[in-house]
Parts: C-alpha cells; sequence; structure tokens
C-alpha cells in the first residue's frame, strides 16, 4: 500500500529499525535509529512492534503528500507535525487522509524526530535489518536517504489502531547541553589520571562535522601519555576515540566496526539516546559511572517505557463544520 | 602476545577479550579459535563478535547474559581442542593488473625501480591471511605483503574508488568492496564482487582464511565481469594446508 509521496525530502530523512546485528564481523555497522527511545515510543503509538522500521528525520522534516487513509505518530525531536497547515502534538499518533499534507516544524529541542505509521514502512531488508546504511549503499530506499518524488509504502495494519498521546509527565526533555555518562576504557591505561580528569570536567562542543557516524567534539586537548593510535580493535556506537589532535569522536550508529585510536571511554547504553538528540553547537560533558549504575539507569529507561505503554491517553480526532466552515476538533482525556 | 589474555570492558554491553598488542599471526590465530569456540557454541545473549588482529569484541546483552556466565564460558575455551577442527580455506581472487585497472601500477614499480611484472609477481605471490574485516563493508585487513613493494598512499586521496580495485598503502594490501574515496595505490582490479547484497553469502571473506591473488588477462577480466552479472561466477576456493 503507498502512504506517501515525498514533496521534500528534508535533510537527511532515512528509514531506520533497530539495528543491524550479527554482521560486525564483516566489517558491517549496526546502524538503526540513533535514539532507541523515542523510535520504540514511535511504534508503540501506532500499535506496531518496537522494531518496525519508520523515518528518522534530522533537523530539517520532509513534507509528505498522503496517499491512502492512515495514522500515524511522531516522537523525538519538537519537531511540531502539521496536516494541511493544523498543528498536531509530538509524542502522539493521528490520522491522515488520502489528500493531506504532512509537514513539519524546525525542531525547538533536539535533532531528530521519529515518524512512525500503523503497519510499518516497507523498505529493502539487507543483512538482517531495513535499516538505511548510506555509506554501504544497503536497506531503506536502496540504501540512501529519502529524495523528492520517492513513494513510501506501507504494509496494511490489520486493523486501524486507536489515537493516543504520551502523557506529558513521560516525555523526555531535550536540552542543549547534556550530561551523558560513561565507563571508562577499555584504552584508559593510555591517559594518564589528569588528562581523563580533564576529560570528566571539561565542556565539549559538538562540530559540524557530526553525522550518523560520529560527533567530532572540540574542546580542551586530551592528551595521551604517548601514541594515540592502538593496534585496531573492535568499536561499538558510544565509544570514544581519541585521535593524536587531542579532540575527541563519539562513535554513533553509522561508525565502522573497527578502529585504531584509543578510547577513553564509552557512553552507557542508556544515555545514547540523549546524545542522539544533539545537533552541532550544542555542549556535552562526561561523568564517569560503574557497570552498575549502567545497568541501574537501563531498567529505569525500560520502566519509563513500561509507563508509557501503560498510561498512553486517547486522543480523538473530529472534523465539524460551522457556519459552512470545516474545523478539526481533538479531544483527549487528562 | 600476552600470557594470559586480559578481559577489558567496553561500556555496558560489550568486553574485548585482548591476547596482546601486536599484528602477528600467532595472536590472531588465538583469537579466530576463540571467535569460532564461541559462534559454535552459540551462547545465548552474545549479540555480535568482532574478532581483531590483536583482540575479540563481544557484544552481548546483560538482561540474557551476565558478565559472570561470560567469564566462566571464556574459561572453558581450550585453543588446543579447536585448531584441530579449524579447516581455514584459501580464496582465489582473480585480478587485472594495471592499464585502467590499476592506474598506479607503474609509479609502484618506478619507486621501487622494478618493472610492472615484477611487481605483479611479488604481489601474487604470497598467501595473504585474513586478519579481520573492518573499516567499509567486506573490507579485507589482509597480511603478509612484501615489503619490496611497500609505497606510501597518495598525498591527495581519490574521491572515488571502483569497488573491485587492489590496491597497496604502505606495507598493506588490500580491496575496495565497494565505491569509495581512498588514498591506496591502485595496481589492479578484480572482477569478483567482494560484496553482494542479494548473494546468498553476502561477504565473501572471513577472518581466518586466506587470500591469494591470481593475475588475469584483459579479456578475463571482461569474461568473468559477465560472469559475475549473470550469477555464474564461482570464485575457487581449496583449504590451506
Amino acid at each position: 500500500m503507498n502512504v506517501f509521496r515525498v514533496n521534500q525530502p528534508g535533510i537527511f530523512t532515512t528509514i531506520q529499525d533497530l539495528g543491524r546485528f550479527g554482521y560486525e564481523n564483516q566489517g558491517v555497522p549496526v546502524a538503526g535509529a540513533m535514539d532507541e527511545f523515542a523510535f520504540r515510543v514511535a511504534n508503540i503509538l501506532v500499535g506496531n512492534n518496537e522494531n518496525t522500521p519508520a523515518l528518522e528525520i534530522t533537523l530539517l522534516g520532509p513534507t509528505l503528500e498522503v496517499l491512502e487513509d492512515t495514522i500515524v505518530a511522531v516522537t523525538g525531536a519538537k519537531m511540531t507535525p502539521f496536516v494541511n497547515g493544523m498543528k498536531r502534538d509530538c509524542w502522539s499518533s493521528f490520522p491522515l487522509r488520502k489528500g493531506d499534507i504532512l509537514s513539519f516544524d524546525y525542531p525547538s529541542s533536539g535533532a531528530r524526530a521519529y515518524l512512525s505509521v500503523a503497519g510499518g514502512f516497507l523498505g529493502e531488508f539487507a543483512l538482517g535489518s531495513y535499516s538505511t546504511y548510506t555509506r554501504g549503499k544497503i536497506g531503506g530506499i536502496r540504501g540512501r536517504r529519502l529524495e523528492k518524488g520517492d513513494i513510501l509504502s506501507c504494509r496494511f495494519p490489520l486493523q486501524f489502531p486507536k489515537t493516543q498521546i504520551v502523557p506529558n509527565e513521560l516525555i523526555p526533555v531535550y536540552l542543549s547541553e547534556e550530561e551523558v555518562r560513561v565507563i571508562i576504557g577499555p584504552q584508559h591505561d593510555y591517559f594518564s589520571h589528569e588528562a581523563i580528569e580533564k576529560f570528566l570536567n571539561s565542556i565539549f562542543t559538538i562540530t559540524k562535522d557530526s553525522d550518523r557516524m560520529g560527533y567530532k567534539l572540540d574542546g580542551p586537548e586530551i592528551r595521551a601519555t604517548g601514541k594515540h593510535d592502538i593496534i585496531t580493535d573492535g568499536l561499538v556506537p558510544g565509544a570514544i576515540q581519541v585521535p593524536s589532535n587531542g579532540q575527541p569522536i563519539i562513535m554513533m550508529k553509522d561508525a565502522q566496526t573497527t578502529g585504531g585510536y584509543a578510547k577513553i571511554a564509552v557512553t552507557i547504553t542508556a544515555d545514547l539516546s540523549k546524545l542522539a538528540q544533539l545537533k552541532p553547537g550544542d555542549r556535552v560533558r562526561f561523568k564517569s559511572v560503574d557497570i552498575k549504575e549502567a545497568y541501574k539507569a537501563l531498567k529505569d529507561q525500560e520502566r519509563v517505557l513500561k509507563e508509557i505503554y501503560l498510561h498512553l491517553r486517547p486522543i480523538k480526532f473530529y472534523n465539524l463544520k460551522i457556519n459552512g466552515r470545516s474545523f478539526e476538533v481533538s479531544i483527549s482525556q487528562i | 602476545m600476552y600470557e594470559k589474555p586480559r578481559i577489558l570492558m567496553c561500556g555496558d554491553k560489550a568486553i574485548v577479550v585482548e591476547y596482546g598488542n601486536e599484528i602477528s599471526e600467532g595472536c590472531n590465530k588465538q583469537i579466530i579459535s576463540l571467535y569460532r569456540f564461541l559462534v559454535r557454541e552459540k551462547v545465548n545473549g552474545i549479540v555480535s563478535l568482532i574478532p581483531t588482529y590483536r583482540s575479540l569484541l563481544i557484544k552481548f546483552e546483560p538482561t540474557q547474559i551476565s558478565f559472570q556466565q561470560l567469564e566462566d564460558i571464556l574459561s572453558r575455551f581450550n585453543p588446543k581442542e579447536i585448531e584441530k577442527d579449524f579447516n581455514p580455506l584459501v580464496i582465489e581472487i582473480p585480478v587485472a593488473y594495471g592499464e585502467e585497472f590499476g592506474p598506479d601500477l607503474q609509479y609502484v614499480a618506478e619507486f621501487h625501480s622494478l618493472t610492472n611484472e615484477e611487481v605483479i609477481q611479488i604481489h601474487t605471490e604470497p598467501l595473504y591471511r585474513i586478519y579481520m574485516l573492518g573499516f567499509i563493508i567486506g573490507f579485507a585487513y589482509l597480511g603478509n605483503m612484501s615489503e619490496k613493494i611497500a609505497t606510501p598512499r597518495l598525498d591527495k586521496p581519490r574521491t572515488i574508488i571502483p569497488a573491485g580495485s587492489v590496491g597497496i598503502a604502505g606495507a598493506q594490501t588490500g580491496i575496495y568492496p565497494l565505491d569509495s574515496p581512498g588514498g591506496w595505490r591502485l595496481i589492479g582490479k578484480t572482477p569478483v564482487r567482494l560484496y553482494d547484497p542479494q548473494r546468498e553469502r553476502p561477504i565473501l571473506f572471513q577472518a581466518g582464511d586466506y587470500v591469494r591473488f591470481k593475475p588475469i588477462s584483459r579479456e578475463e577480466f571482461f569474461e568473468i565481469e559477465e560472469e559475475v552479472k549473470k550469477g555464474s561466477f564461482q570464485v575457487r576456493t581449496y583449504p590451506y594446508s
């Protein structure tokens, strides 16, 4: 079922799922949604399985023409969706009718929004995932970002789900300066105690050279005691490499699977979503935690997700005609 | 190589089992053995494995397997037992050298005061061990290239290098599996697709196997290229002994 025609693609809009696992031994990056939390909620809102392909929208949203009646949801960055120019809520699902135009506002906070559709987007399935990995030209739409004129299809939803909204208190707040928790290592012995302290007590700015592969940071120089190069070993998203210019790089979802710079620390999994919502010019501080705190943070995140499942509020949309003019009205339960 | 491998935390969902701080066949063999052991054991909770020159990165799901359980499994590994039933393959990669396939062959030859033919002969002589894959999909880090043809990278990298190009960078050699930018000196090209997402086995190489480059003529290149397009070309492989 064709659901959208892409009138404007936005800057960088791709189809993503939760990632590509089990091929890292052959040099295939994980890819997948940068903000897994927002991505999962987008799917929950339209009644999909959490790992269903959705659109990841970066900074500037697309303009989509609706080809079939459907239900969608928008989560992540505060990038207000508009249907025929009328505002809809973020972190909520809403109906679309054939002929509608869906567009987005500039993000007032955060960097990446997720658009899910009831039934899920169809895309190229490659090496166990639908995720678009643009450098490897696989997944999504022929391995590339959305282009003007693309037709996006979805599976038929078994039945149209209810429209619902996440209560305000469960919606994450994205700041332009975030504290990100890390576990020191695996190559912390390449750095002196002072260098690690400097890393943990400084503020770094995300530079323009940042994308799904990695965030290059600008800040005080972090120097290794000896060489910065290591004999190449494995990388995970969230790993923080320090090359010889002393400016750390945080590896993100499209990161290559191996790397040759010493890794001073690795971001805890629960804070990867926070990182995903930072944009060039935003700032980041690092806080060292132990594995126990990392697992507690993961559990807390899962608990919030369960809360969201339990506390989704119905929201209903009505068409009203008053003096011949038509209005769309939404009513949600408090 | 260390006497006993080091286990390092790599965030909250991965550990690195580090065998040494060197590029050596002995070290890499241990890693490949451990990698194969874990693949065979099909450990519930292990998500991915990344073998490299000197370490094995193990990604795991902490809700399914604990750090302690992982350590227990690692302690069960006896490398000697594994080596017996480990039969690496040699994969023969046909390469057309020089001309439009390898625009830098002449430069490499002149750099070392050799003839083009001598460079080809030196390059095709060794069996290259696949130490690891990384950098881009299907890119193999090969060991054993002769220092006699080691050549520095280009000062200014090319913006596009076609998939299949065989290059030299310092004492390394390798094949680009995808069109990509790069600074390696290109000496030849293979018509074989190292990476094809439509294929049953999308990535041809795996760490622990060996590569042999076989020189082919211009005509053979185009013949094989046609067969590859039709899907009828079979890469020649044979056991390593």
